[in-house]
């Protein structure tokens, strides 16, 4: 990654040279990975010729765990140890995930969860990085090069631990994350670009574990996004449950083993994907040796659904209410994910919204072209006249914890990313010489209904009387919608911050020791490709800061001339030689020394494109 | 970087009447230069900065979009201290004004009524489009104090708008 270059907003830097990007559909029940090949985004099959894996892993005693179909093959036998659905507990707490209907053994790790199978103990994080992995793996070899990132979706309503623990994942599996994209997001994307459309769109997302509806805004190549709603524990799954339930009761099927419970699960699934083309379907379930015909007509299923689908339609109420939209002034409903295949679903949308849904891309497909698409153009890899931009929204009401256990709303939900806002606050005793933060997310008042993200402490304040102290805490959301709190007592300066995941997330140690340990295990090759990669990033990064010198030196003070030379040396010394370690070190002091040089010039680019634009407007 | 104002960072005149479209084609101007997925391939110093750019053109669309919220900065540009947490006085008019409506929300809370939601709806849109009437002349005028007195009256205002909107989520549920 070349560090200095500054091109023309949305353009490669070396537009002759392509860079592979991959678009990341990480899925409840399977995840897909796509790319942009000769301008048109595919799904990039595995070896068999298959699109969709598995959201599948299947840890074995000794060997690497089994990923995708083979994972699956071995759910039967083995249910403790083969783990499905592992997208419901990113980022969430032992109590969540034990709470869940799904049969395997959580134990508590600090704020998150661990799942305990027969040979190891694992977190969702590191269940997910291996499927990423697969992924990775899969797109590498059919694109012929390694990639220069990976755009991932996740649900437009996960919060703040949910989206760290997805990237975390990401830097797990080596994957360099060009951005977390909302899934309904990647949708409009596949279906803007496809239709070349205009106007205000929903895109009703119905997965297998999560429920989101967002509301976009089509304009000349702009996606707005101007509502998001959703459920993060309502999906296809649920119907599932319901058939299981319905069963359990009708038949008397109480205290069934994990084993059965599972077929339970898999035989449910098959019954509605069955009811989708038939009335009624009929599906053979084995549970302790016996096998049991379990026989559904659609009406009884639809009939058990509705609830379901009802509250998905109450998620479109509110989205509705925030953007200050009523139902006609929607041009069109975009169907996503397996589960919109259920025609009753399909029905019960089209005569909310009046119109017939939009269902011709795969819904299961649609989410992994977008991310495709946004992908390559993210990477640089645009083809002229062919741009556009997203305006993503926060999707839940960020706040802090005041006197009483109350919330104080600090960025509401909706609000356009990126967005910062500051508050002030005081202390409220005499001589009180810290001030605890605690970040919350969610819409309730009370700090006890909300998730909380993280605690930090303001320390340092000087004593002064109750209310003198004057304490800015600034919220920061970036453009993948993740969160880091500044807290500022602005009479002394005193600073405090956090990038909010210590709850959930993995350190940066945790992941850095995870990668080394990694590494040692790479072979001769990849220790050769990767002397290379980092040969050509300090040859890169070097031309570039020779270029940026040559035409802004006036920006740099003599001495900071002087120790940018000496570090454009000491980086040409170690990238002539074979030390990888030392050719990273050096690229990253070089990166370090040039940092507030290419921050100063950055801004002298923004301010000449913005003059010269406004220049033209008038 | 920050040393533009919200009108200045999206091209446009200081003032409070602002067409709509043209406030938010210039938004979208600018927020297409700066998004930091413009620099997606870049370095930490140029997200960053990209970062910081592009949160301050949202704010200035949050802020400018709402007559109300654009009245307060346009009043914070000029110099005049709302003192919205010590200034608490009133033309006698609107007190009077402003105790009327907060009984009739009382009522309308405690006995929900489509007839009487509505009349309050539309008295209080007229009272609302009355100050933007009003604001639009004082701050050609430039005249500043005045117009800070108004905004004042119009946050109160702006106050039983929210409660009015809180009423009727109770009504449709009934």
């Amino acid at each position: 990654m070349a560090l200095l270059q500054i091109s023309e907003p949305g353009e490669s830097p070396a537009p002759h040279q392509r860079r592979l990007a991959v678009g990341i559909d990480l899925g409840t029940t399977h995840s897909l990975v796509a790319a942009v090949r000769s301008s048109v985004p595919e799904v990039l099959p595995d070896e068999q010729g298959r699109m969709l894996v598995p959201s599948a892993v299947y840890y074995e005693a000794t060997d690497r765990p089994l990923v995708g179909v083979d994972a699956l093959a071995q759910q039967a036998a083995h249910p403790l140890d083969t783990l499905v659905s592992i997208k419901r507990f990113m980022g969430r707490s032992h109590a969540e995930a034990a709470a869940s209907d799904v049969p395997y053994v959580f134990v508590p790790d600090g704020q998150s969860v661990r799942i305990q199978t027969t040979h190891a103990s694992v977190s969702p994080v590191e269940v997910a990085a291996r499927i990423l992995d697969k992924l990775k793996f899969l797109a590498e070899g059919t694109l012929g090069d390694s990639l220069v990132g990976a755009v991932i979706t996740v649900p437009a309503y996960f919060d703040d631990a949910q989206r760290q623990a997805t990237r975390d994942a990401a830097r797990l599996a080596g994957l360099n994350v060009l951005r977390l994209l909302n899934e309904p997001t990647a949708a409009a994307i596949a279906y803007g670009l496809d239709h070349k459309s205009e106007g205000v769109y929903a895109v009703y997302d119905l997965g297998g574990g999560t429920f989101d509806l967002s509301l976009l805004r089509l304009t000349r190549g702009v996606f707005e996004v101007i509502a998001t709603g959703g459920d993060t524990r309502l999906g296809g799954d649920d119907f599932d449950a319901l058939i299981v339930a319905y069963f359990t009761r009708t038949l008397c099927l109480n205290g069934l083993s994990p084993a059965s419970r599972r077929a339970m699960l898999s035989a449910a699934r098959s019954l509605r994907e069955g009811l989708t083309d038939r009335s009624d379907h009929t599906v053979n379930v084995t549970l302790e040796g016996v096998t049991l015909a379990l026989s559904l007509t659609r009406q009884a299923f639809e009939a058990m659904a509705s609830a379901l689908i009802e509250r998905t339609l109450d998620c479109a109420r509110l989205a509705l209410k925030d953007a200050s939209l009523s139902v006609k002034d929607i041009n069109g409903v975009v169907m996503v994910g397996g589960a919109t295949r259920m025609p009753i679903v399909r029905q019960s949308v089209g005569a909310f919204f009046g119109s017939e849904p939009l269902i011709d891309l795969n819904p299961d497909e649609v989410v992994a072209l977008g991310a495709a698409l946004q992908a390559n153009l993210l990477a640089g890899n645009r083809n002229p006249g062919e741009d556009w931009l997203l305006l993503d929204v926060t999707p839940l009401t960020l706040g802090l914890e005041t006197m009483g256990g109350l919330v104080e709303h600090i960025i509401p939900r909706n609000s356009t990313i990126p967005v910062a806002r500051a508050q002030e606050f005081t202390t409220f005793k005499d001589g009180q010489t810290a001030l605890a933060v605690h970040v919350v997310q969610g819409e309730r008042d009370l700090v006890a209904d909300c998730r909380s993200l993280a605690r930090f402490e303001l320390r340092g304040i000087p004593p002064m009387v109750a209310g003198a102290a004057k304490i800015r805490v600034t919220f920061q959301v970036d453009a993948d919608g993740l969160l880091s709190v500044t807290a500022r007592e602005l009479a002394s300066g005193v600073e405090a911050s956090v990038t909010v995941k210590p709850s959930y997330g993995l350190s940066d140690e945790e992941v850095a020791r995870m990668l080394t340990e990694g590494l040692k295990l790479a072979d001769y090759d990849a220790r050769m490709r990767m002397l290379k990669e980092q040969q050509v990033d300090a040859q890169q990064l070097i031309e570039s800061v020779r270029a940026a010198l040559s035409t802004d030196a006036d920006l740099l003070s003599a001495a900071d001339q002087t120790r940018i030379a000496q570090q454009l040396q000491s980086t040409e010394l170690a990238a002539s030689g074979e030390d990888v370690e030392k050719i990273r070190l050096a690229i990253k002091a070089l990166s370090d020394a040039t940092d507030d040089f290419a921050a100063k010039r950055m801004d002298r680019s923004i301010r000449a494109a913005l003059t010269g634009k406004s220049l033209d407007a008038l | 970087m920050n040393a533009t104002d919200h009108f200045t960072l999206l091209g446009l005149p200081r003032a409070f009447s602002v067409d709509p479209q043209v406030l938010e084609a210039a938004w979208k101007r600018v927020a297409t230069a700066v998004h930091p997925d413009r620099f997606a391939a870049g370095s930490a110093a140029e997200k960053r900065v990209a970062l910081q750019w592009s949160t301050q053109a949202n704010e200035a669309w949050r802020i400018l979009k709402d007559p109300l919220a654009r009245a307060r900065y346009l009043c914070e540009l000029s110099g005049v201290d709302l003192q919205t947490e010590t200034n608490t006085a009133m033309a006698p008019g609107f007190l009077m004004q402003q105790m009327e409506w907060h009984e009739a929300l009382e009522e309308l809370a405690s006995h929900p009524n489509p007839d009487s939601y509505r009349a309050l709806t539309k008295q209080f849109d007229e009272a609302r489009n009355g100050y933007v009437q009003t604001l639009t002349d004082l701050f050609e005028r430039q005249q500043f104090d005045q117009a800070a007195a108004r905004v004042r009256e119009w946050m109160f205002l702006d106050k039983l708008i929210t409660q009015l909107k809180q009423t009727n989520g109770v009504t449709a549920d009934l």
